[in-house]
């Protein structure tokens, strides 16, 4: 392929200055891997309440917060004080992300010093200019659930404060890794996919791609309101490299298995390939996607690293709303479809899905008991992408796999179909 | 191989509901004679693999027992089908340039190109299991069948390709292997060989879907001029159905299954409408009441949504409309009244009952569709046998590597 610098839409050409900041414990480990392996050249900024760990910390620049209210000790878990002795050295801060255009922070929610510091952190690299991008790890459940409860509190503002949040369940993330991992290993594989997202922003962002995607393209996915982002990547190699890739990033843990797909409202697809990546390669892959997750924001990246050989590597970026938000911005309302009332189980010609050719519909229901189905809970997992206010909250039914609950699951598109069809389809039996 | 007895062919397909071994006898003439016919009920399998070694054993043994008496024969050997959901069929094109001073293609070249067609990467764990010829071009003249003899100075070849994930492709090998029993060859795709036992030779020629609707899962093998054009597998099957059941009527795996054999249907009866059927008090199980509507709805639902895929599947690869002589079904799946209905809906083309087999038989037994791949095996050791016979003839129909497996 040929492969001409003038073709790429290289953003600026004094490059981007990328600043890096890992906060708190997870945050400053996360920052080793990028410096030994980053795709490019950037500042980075360690900032810690604990200053042990901070020394251990390779970083050039170190931030030691709360000095005075910590005496170095860190936070013993609080993120309150996290937060007062971030805000303590705010000048400091300031005064090191200055002139910087993306900062990328990198930190592990529900401790003292990620939960509460980050979000003051991501404040102020926004007033210093900066496109800033937060990725985070959530707590183990083992952790306990104030932990979580802590690291969801913290996510907020800090959803609040940067511009795009993209979370790393750790819960999620320990699927990924068999059951012999050592403790040691896991937390360090996690501070590694942590290290892995950030590079695969940074590649996307710093270097000039075949379609290459700007900050505010980036931004088109990752900002949306209360919109949480998950990352996954995966890389094949060999003849179904794209289908192969694909067909692990349906199925990948970070994504839950390929549900946060289905449920996405806007997704970044990146493919990174040696020198021998197609047209036809890119053309299949963005295909697959569509149909996967039709109607959402899809943006699409492509770039070529020599480095790559043979592979082919997929990244996606999804976002989706945690909540049952009206207040879509205007533009992308206009592109979906009207708000969902919940009878479009009761008339599936109308849902996303197309209706069984086959098994006949069942009767159209009377208006009562339309009220009475709308109330009831649904015991149907619902594919589609909005949900509406009662069904978020409505108590889920666990649905069975039977005899397939411990056999290797059947993936196709995503879906799991070893889940009775019946109920993944929302066919009404009686 | 050239005593008066004819020579033993016996196929061994280890399913997920049932072990099936079928014995037959080679001729001089090439004919082959089913003589004998075991089963037994299977354990050990889940979704076409083997979960449990030891359980596996026994069925098989059990299994061949049975074809043993029938038959009145020893069984050394067997032709030994596999599948599952890791397995993957695709096609690849492959170029070799002919050197040599007369232009003359040799055999040689014919093993080169094959080879380059293969070459290009595999995962690391996987391994080819069979390397199926399609279509010769010599010089871009398309559609040679045999190109030895010719004279080109290009040869290509498109070869469909059917690879699995190693470990799990041998597990059944060493089970039957622990047992004192010779593999005989590599193991056989089990899509392949019902589709050798379903089809005739004009079908494959003017084009042909079977469907292979097991209890673990499901191969689908499409033909079209005369070749092996596609093969998959999807590790949904009639156990999906019953487990669907289950869930959906709230009975236990057993009774679910005797509902769905003794009541269920494909699609959704007009009279079933209301109707009851009431399950009689077992050991352990009270009477329950079961309406028949629900039960049709959730087996057409999956078995809709499985042939489904498949054709979805197909239309991608765009060969639904090369299919001149429709679809066949067999496997244990084409008993489900109604199912040729549904798969003629889904699939717009004619869906022919599985007929009898292209086998000499003499016992009836043999024109259930679930003996399909059982058959097809003795039909492909027969085929194999044929190839040592008249050196290499049969690998331009269907080339499978012999020990592809062994010697990866």
């Amino acid at each position: 392929m040929n492969l001409e610098p003038e073709q790429t839409t290289a953003a600026e050409s004094r490059g981007l200055l990328v600043k890096i900041l890992g906060v708190g414990g997870a945050g400053c480990n996360a920052l080793e891997p990028l410096m030994a392996a980053g795709p490019g050249s950037a500042a980075f900024i360690a900032v810690n309440t604990d200053a042990m760990e901070l020394s251990r910390c390779p970083a050039p620049v170190k931030v030691a917060l709360g000095n005075r209210t910590a005496r170095g000790l860190g936070t013993s878990g609080d993120p309150e004080r996290g937060r007062v002795a971030a805000e303590g050295a705010l000048p400091r801060l300031r005064e090191l992300l200055a002139g910087s255009d993306v900062v990328f922070i990198a930190t592990g929610l529900g401790g003292g010093t990620g939960t509460g510091a980050s979000p003051v952190v991501a404040a102020a690299a926004r007033e210093a200019g900066a496109f800033v991008v937060a990725f985070v790890t959530l707590p183990f459940e083992c952790e306990g659930a104030e932990r979580s409860r802590c690291a969801r509190a913290g996510l907020e503002r800090l959803q609040a404060a940067a511009d795009g949040v993209i979370t790393i369940p750790n819960e999620a993330a320990q699927k990924l890794f068999d059951e012999s991992t050592t403790a040691v290993e896991m937390f360090r594989a996690v501070n590694a996919l942590l290290a892995d997202g950030v590079a695969g922003l940074w590649r996307l962002l710093a270097r000039p791609g075949l379609i290459h995607v700007d900050a505010s393209v980036l931004l088109s996915v990752l900002r949306r309101r209360h919109a949480e982002c998950r990352f996954a990547t995966a890389a094949a190699s060999g003849p179904n490299r794209s289908a192969e890739a694909l067909e692990r990033l349906f199925a990948h843990p970070l994504l839950d298995g390929g549900e946060w797909l289905t449920d996405a409202e806007a997704l970044l697809v990146s493919l990174v390939g040696g020198p021998g990546l197609t047209m036809a390669e890119i053309n299949r892959v963005m295909h697959r996607v569509n149909r996967q997750c039709d109607g959402v924001h899809l943006v699409l990246g492509a770039l070529v690293d020599p480095g790559m050989g043979d592979a082919l590597g997929i990244t996606l970026v999804a976002s989706r709303s945690t909540r049952a938000d009206a207040d879509v911005p205007a533009a992308d309302a206009a592109a979906k479809p009207a708000a969902h009332d919940g009878s479009e189980f009761l008339h599936p010609g109308q849902t996303q899905r197309p209706a069984s050719r086959v098994v006949a519909p069942p009767p159209a229901p009377t208006p009562e008991n339309l009220d009475r189905l709308k109330a009831a809970p649904s015991g149907a997992k619902s594919r589609r992408k909005h949900h509406t206010a009662e069904q978020v909250e409505m108590p889920l039914e666990i649905v069975s796999k039977g005899r397939f609950e411990k056999s290797e699951p059947t993936l196709r598109n995503g879906e799991d179909l070893d889940y009775p069809t019946f109920v993944r389809k929302g066919v009404a039996l009686n | 191989m050239f005593d008066a007895s004819p020579q033993l062919l016996v196929g061994l397909e280890v399913g997920t509901s049932k072990v099936c071994a079928v014995v037959g006898e080679l001729k001089e003439d090439h004919q082959v004679n089913i003589i004998g016919v075991g089963q037994h009920r299977s354990r050990g399998v889940r979704k076409g693999e083997i979960i449990d070694a030891q359980a596996a054993t026994d069925d098989i043994r059990e299994a061949l027992a049975d074809a043993e008496e029938q038959a009145d024969v020893e069984i050394r050997e067997v032709v030994l089908g596999v599948t599952g959901g890791h397995l993957r069929g695709y096609n690849r094109h492959g170029q070799h340039p002919i050197v040599s001073d007369d232009r003359c293609i040799t055999e040689e070249d014919v093993q080169d190109v094959i080879k380059n067609a293969k070459a290009t990467g595999l995962p690391a764990e996987h391994c080819v299991l069979h390397i199926i010829r399609q279509h010769f071009a010599v010089d871009g003249q398309p559609g040679i069948t045999n190109p030895v003899g010719m004279a080109g100075a290009m040869l290509e070849v498109d070869v469909h390709i059917i690879q699995g994930h190693y470990n799990r492709l041998q597990s059944p090998v060493r089970v039957v292997q622990g047992m004192q029993l010779e593999v005989q060859g590599a193991p056989v795709f089990t899509g392949l060989a019902s589709a050798l036992a379903a089809l005739d030779a004009e079908q494959k020629d003017i084009g042909a879907l079977v469907v292979d609707l097991g209890a673990g899962t499901t191969e689908y093998v499409v033909y079209a001029q005369g070749v092996v054009k596609h093969t998959g597998v999807l590790a949904v099957g009639g156990d999906h159905v019953t487990n669907d059941i289950a869930y959906g009527l709230k009975v236990p795996q057993g009774r679910a299954e005797a509902l769905k054999v003794e009541h269920g249907a494909a699609l959704v009866d007009a009279s079933a409408r209301g109707r009851n059927v009431t399950l009689a008090t077992e050991s352990g199980h009270a009477s329950k009441t079961v309406n028949l509507d629900p039960l049709q709805r959730i087996m057409a639902s999956r078995l809709e949504e499985t042939l489904q895929l498949i054709a979805d599947e197909l239309d991608r690869e765009r060969l639904l409309d090369g299919l001149g002589a429709g679809v066949v079904l067999v496997g244990g799946g084409a008993r489900v009244p109604r199912i040729h209905e549904l798969a003629e809906r889904v699939f717009q083309l004619p869906v022919l009952p599985a007929h009898r087999f292209t086998v000499n038989a003499e016992t009836t037994l043999l024109e259930s569709p679930e003996f399909a791949t059982a058959i097809g095996l003795v039909k492909y050791g027969a085929m194999q046998a044929q190839r040592e016979d008249s050196g290499g003839w049969f690998r331009r129909v269907i080339g499978n590597r012999f020990g592809a497996l062994l010697n990866r």
